[in-house]
């Protein structure tokens, strides 16, 4: 379970101690586990935002996502990475995304957690639509992955 | 030779389809087969394509039995 596109609300930090205990022989070699949790905020844009439709390309999604952790493995000193992405119907709280590493060393977990997340943002074929009070939007672009701090 | 052509997302909506098959005949890139499938809708800027589930740029030469995708930029995670 290293890369998954699920219909149905999960729980992310259920899912990641359901994969720790599926993956790992010995967690004594692992020293970070870096975790980015996206979730659905219930306003975009100076407006209330009541639910979500995520549409994917499912064929496509499951390769670029697959595709994104292998690099990831490859570039980094990773023990393992784990990417869990929400499609269909999505309310305020739910878990959209979910992205793990685990690594000997932080630099490793915390620097390959987040470049997955920039690559699934601009490469993974997923689209949001909004349900509105009023109507419905597609959400035209990503907001950026860095503050200006 | 044919060609299958996917819209998502907005583009879908503009379209009106989301999935068909055409048939082609001669050196057809990903950009003219959209004129084909999409009649007189200009393509909306920003559009991305894919053949075969990889991302690819316009100017790709479509071959028999490609799985040609057309959609707008990703908003995912």
């Amino acid at each position: 379970m290293v890369c998954r596109i699920v219909e149905e609300p999960f729980e992310p930090f259920a899912t990641l101690e359901k994969c720790q205990k599926e993956i790992f022989i010995n967690r004594a070699k692992v020293g970070a586990n870096a975790i980015f949790v996206g979730t659905m905020r219930d306003f975009n844009d100076g407006e209330s935002v009541e639910s979500l439709f995520l549409e994917h390309y499912h064929e496509m999604a499951e390769k670029v996502l697959s595709d994104i952790r292998a690099e990831a493995v490859k570039r980094w000193e990773l023990d393992e990475a784990l990417i869990v992405h929400r499609v269909g119907r999505i309310y305020p709280g739910d878990a959209i995304v979910l992205v793990a590493t685990w690594a000997s060393h932080r630099a490793h977990a915390f620097e390959s957690c987040r470049h997955m997340m920039e690559i699934l943002k601009s490469d993974a074929p997923f689209w949001k639509k909004e349900r509105l009070k009023e109507g419905e939007r597609w959400v035209t672009k990503n907001t950026s992955g860095v503050t200006s701090l | 030779m044919q060609i299958k052509i996917k819209f998502f997302a907005s583009l879908a909506e503009i379209v009106g389809c989301r999935e068909t098959v055409i048939t082609i005949e001669g050196k057809e890139t990903v950009g003219s087969v959209w004129n084909q499938v999409a009649g007189d809708r200009p393509m909306p800027d920003g559009t991305l394509c894919a053949i075969n589930r990889i991302h690819c740029e316009f100017d790709r030469e479509v071959k028999n039995n490609d799985e040609v995708a057309y959609f707008p930029p990703m908003t995912g995670g």
